[in-house]
């Protein structure tokens, strides 16, 4: 076995040396009830060479339609972007790859050197003073900032708004389910229209939205933040396109305290959805309520620069049952793809990758917007938008576009079954990858169906 | 003690001195070339971001050379011997590598029709259908993205249970004194209270105290399985039968599943649920801390309530149901989109290369490296109890009182001396922890390195040379940091130098 460098010599040498008969005897403390014999896993195959499990996952891989090889216009919270070849590169490399948490810092510090500088750029672009060394994804990261509100404000209401994306609701609504917070979700918002304002109260701990939320839609939060502040009330802002923060305002200038995005969209390919790697970022005078790891600056005994990890007395290994999360692990390799990508496209970079997947979108919806039977829902938007094919059922639509190549979008019946006045929702997204030739290939062929 | 002279960079040979990226650079570089934007009307609604962001400008040469030169700043499995107890550091095969960057898999998105993603969702059936088979239980959750998510969704199963059938004066869970921190974390967040067992002299739970403290308010028992100090619970059938005559459910924390995978299968110990961490087990990369990921396997007690989605063989096909169907009762979702796919693969890559006689032989070196590192250091160090152990062998700091010697300082000399050194201070059930687990990746030729390095490293603590100890790292990029000041000023970012003050 390739894997495995003991010899028949070396475990008959160590079984002497440990005076034990067999491999076997070592686990004499397992009762015989509990032992199952090399026979005994049934249906399971044995070992196999590297060609052979290459040549079996290639086989079901190619199953697959890779989302690059059509024209495809997927987002609804996971978004395709060109990743730079050094991004890949950077990461495979053993010391990064195969290395564990840095409990031992002063063999760790590149590690916590780029977790600092991740912290720094998630800060920098959510517009907020502190972020952590990430969370697993946005959907436990908007859990986990509800579940943070509460125990700041000391308050048990959560409202969720409608326009927040329906798995980041469902993750919330779930990872709270046994504790004293009650959440309130609103019904799916697709016009952008509900009311919070009105809703929050003396005893809400926090209201949570997205933006651009999952329709779509941009809004300025600003006088939602007022209004939160006015009730002594926390506003947790959800980001899942984190592009959209190269062009527009970013929550922390419109007065968020608590900012959660999903970072997967950089650096990292789509993978089916996952891993992620959660954005976390707030304020400074909430830092020792937050969750997740913390990397932190300060000097090593002859007083030159290093960093630790900060502040574990917030965490399970310390407070065990009184920690602020269960969490243990970070997305630390996930984080280091977006931090590497994120240095790669430096401000004039990623400042003109968010107005090229908006410029992008713009084409597209330009274009959309001559499809008879189709109308575009949100009039503001980065790279996504929700559009209604009156009279059709959306995900037939999609179905027939992927017979004609055309990866078409996210229906929205997907998220919301029993919703029969959203079944005609489509969501649409253009990034940079997308080209003129995608965008003809797209209104052709729904012209065609929609006929 | 500086034992070389210093140079005039600060530099020393491969280990370079490395700013930060934002005191490198300017705005005006980039290290990636983007079209021109077009120039339309933009449909922003007036929201556009006014203002610099902050960030660095660097060119590619510049960014693969910074984050080069971090790199050799970390300690790994690929350089070394890394015993770290408990986090199960073994060699990462880069066939799994490969696999999960087939652009089929890599380049996959999460809400594809259903039609043009089934290789992808077959990979996720033949993972599921290896960890039913190795553990013989009757669900599996693939969702949960770690190994404490997956005991908050085996937790959250229980509550599910518990509370359709209206158990509610069942608010208690047990968890022995040894546990890992995350487990009276995770039941605490499923709105239980925590109640601890104490263990016995062999390092196992005391089974009187278990059953003394079995009474009908408790929902669960979390035990971990080997246990933190090593050891399999010898006493488990009793245990696991005791839990169910009373009404509760036992959940397995399978952090050391790594053990006995291919010997032991956890349905025959009496469990209703357990995490498995892909990435101690099922050697996917550690990555600096994540991501991992902890599917749960479930008793048929449990499996009504798994959480969403689920995937569901279908004919020629498979299915992901992401919404209830007929009687399943999810407690909810865990994650969004479908789990951790990219780590599935790479497990699933591992596990056809390994085959259940290759996992069976991996747990057999595991436990078999690690008792070769309890016969040889035995007679020097004091372990903490008798027996055999399973894959990590545990000591505790008796062979180094009045030597002036601590656990950290101790496991700081191995650091020197090109190890990276074993968990310290845990389990805590013992004073000044050291978890030793090699792994099954390591030849003998590398355990006994090891092991003559500690050898040589206690004898020199009771030699007497205490400040060879206190005063290392010495040969690392840099020496003992200072955490109290980092915890008691946090700085957690980089900011931008206040501008120099004008002279009056």
């Amino acid at each position: 076995m390739r894997y495995l460098p003991l010899t028949d010599d070396d475990r008959r040498a160590m079984l002497a040396r440990i005076g034990a008969a067999s491999v076997d005897d070592l686990f004499r403390d397992v009762p015989p009830a509990a032992w199952t014999g090399p026979d005994g896993f049934d249906g399971l195959p044995p070992h196999a060479t590297e060609m052979a499990v290459e040549r079996q996952l290639s086989a079901l891989a190619a199953r697959n339609v890779a989302a690059g090889s059509v024209p495809s216009f997927l987002g609804a919270g996971a978004y395709r972007h060109h990743i730079p070849a050094a991004v890949d590169h950077l990461i495979q490399r053993g010391e990064f790859l195969t290395a564990y948490t840095p409990y031992q810092p002063e063999v760790s510090q590149g590690t916590l050197q780029y977790l600092f500088e991740f912290q720094t750029q998630v800060a920098l672009i959510t517009g907020m003073e502190v972020a952590n060394a990430s969370m697993y994804d946005a959907a436990t990261g908007v859990a986990e900032a509800a579940a943070m509100a509460c125990r700041i404000t000391r308050r048990k209401h959560v409202l969720l708004s409608g326009g927040v994306h329906p798995h980041y609701r469902a993750v919330t609504e779930s990872f709270l389910r046994y504790t004293d917070i009650e959440t309130e979700c609103l019904a799916p918002d697709p016009l952008g229209v509900e009311d919070l304002m009105g809703r929050v109260t003396a005893q809400t701990a926090c209201v949570v939205v997205q933006n651009p939320d999952f329709y779509g839609n941009l809004a300025d939060l600003s006088a939602l933040a007022a209004e939160c502040h006015a009730e002594g009330a926390l506003l947790v802002v959800a980001v899942a396109e984190p592009v959209s923060l190269g062009l527009v305002t970013p929550p922390g200038a419109m007065g968020a305290d608590i900012v959660v995005g999903e970072g997967h969209a950089i650096g990292s390919p789509l993978n089916f959805g996952g891993p992620g790697v959660g954005l976390f970022a707030t304020r400074k005078k909430y830092v020792r309520h937050m969750p997740g790891r913390l990397a932190g600056e300060t000097v090593d005994e002859e007083g030159r620069r290093g960093w630790v990890l900060t502040l574990s007395t917030r965490e399970q290994h310390i407070r065990r049952e009184k920690a602020t999360s269960n969490i243990c692990t970070n997305s630390g390799l996930i984080a280091l793809a977006w931090t590497i990508h994120m240095t790669l496209l430096g401000e004039a970079g990623f400042t003109r990758l968010a107005r090229l997947n908006h410029m992008k979108a713009v084409e597209m919806v330009e274009a959309l917007e001559r499809v008879p039977g189709l109308k575009v829902v949100p009039r503001h938007f980065f790279n996504e938008v929700m559009v209604r094919l009156p009279g059709q059922n959306a995900a037939g639509v999609v179905d027939a576009l992927a017979e004609r190549g055309v990866l078409a979008g996210v229906p929205l019946s997907r998220f919301y079954p029993t919703y029969p006045e959203l079944a005609d929702g489509l969501l649409l997204c253009a990034t940079e990858t997308t080209d003129t030739a995608d965008i003809e290939a797209l209104v052709s062929a729904l012209t065609e169906v929609l006929r | 003690m500086t034992l070389d002279s210093p140079t005039v960079t600060g530099n020393r040979g491969l280990v370079i001195e490395e700013p930060l990226i934002f005191e490198q650079g300017s705005p005006d570089k980039c290290g990636v070339d983007l079209p021109e934007p077009d120039d339309r009307p933009d449909r922003l609604g007036g929201v556009a971001r006014s203002g610099p962001i902050g960030l660095p400008g660097l060119s590619e040469p510049e960014v693969v050379r910074h984050y080069t030169r971090l790199s050799q700043k970390n300690y790994a499995i690929d350089a070394g011997f890394y015993p770290l107890g408990s986090c199960t550091m073994k060699h990462n095969p880069r066939l799994n590598e490969r696999m999960a960057r087939l652009p089929g898999f890599a380049d996959l998105h999460p809400f594809q029709p259903e039609s043009t993603v089934q290789g992808a969702l077959a990979a996720m059936g033949h993972l599921s259908d290896w960890l039913l088979g190795l553990t013989g239980m009757e669900a599996v959750a693939l969702s949960p993205g770690a190994g404490a998510h997956g005991e908050l969704c085996g937790m959250q199963a229980i509550r599910a249970a518990l509370d359709a059938r209206g158990a509610d004066e069942r608010r208690v869970v047990l968890v022995p004194d040894s546990a890992h921190g995350t487990n009276p974390a995770t039941a605490a967040l499923c709105g239980f209270q925590v109640r601890g067992i104490p263990g016995n002299d062999r390092g196992r739970v005391d089974v009187d105290a278990f059953k003394a403290a079995l009474d009908d308010r408790v929902a669960a028992v979390m035990l971990t399985n080997p246990n933190t100090c090593g050891l399999f619970e010898s006493d488990i059938l009793e245990l696991s039968t005791a839990v169910h005559e009373a009404g509760a459910y036992f959940y397995l924390d399978g952090a050391n599943f790594n053990a006995i995978v291919g010997r032991v299968r956890i349905a025959d110990l009496g469990a209703d649920a357990m995490h498995i961490n892909l990435h101690k087990t099922f050697s996917t990369p550690h990555g600096g801390g994540g991501p991992g990921a902890g599917p749960t396997v479930l008793s048929g007690a449990l499996a009504p309530f798994a959480p969403l989605p689920h995937i569901v063989a279908d004919g020629a096909g498979y299915r992901l149901v992401e919404h209830v169907e007929g009687d399943m009762q999810p407690f909810g979702r865990m994650k969004g989109f479908h789990g951790q796919f990219g780590v599935f693969v790479r497990a699933l890559s591992y596990m056809m290369s390994m085959g259940v006689d290759g996992l069976r032989q991996a747990s057999g070196d595991a436990v078999l490296n690690a008792n070769y590192v309890m016969a040889r250091l035995r007679e020097t160090l004091t372990p903490s109890f008798e027996g055999p152990c399973m894959h990590e062998a545990l000591f505790d700091d008796r062979f180094l009182k009045g030597t002036g010697v601590s656990t950290l300082d101790f496991a700081k000399a191995m650091i020197d001396e090109g190890f990276h050194p074993m968990t310290m201070y845990f389990p805590l059930v013992v004073h000044g922890a050291m978890l030793m687990e090699p792994t099954e990746t390591e030849s003998k030729e590398s355990v006994d390195a090891f092991c003559d390095a500690v050898l040589a490293l206690a004898d020199k603590a009771k030699a007497g040379d205490a400040a060879f100890f206190t005063g290392a790292p010495r040969h690392t990029p840099r020496r003992r940091l200072d955490e109290t000041k980092a915890a008691r000023n946090p700085v957690l970012r980089w900011e931008p130098p206040a501008p120099a003050q004008a002279a009056e």
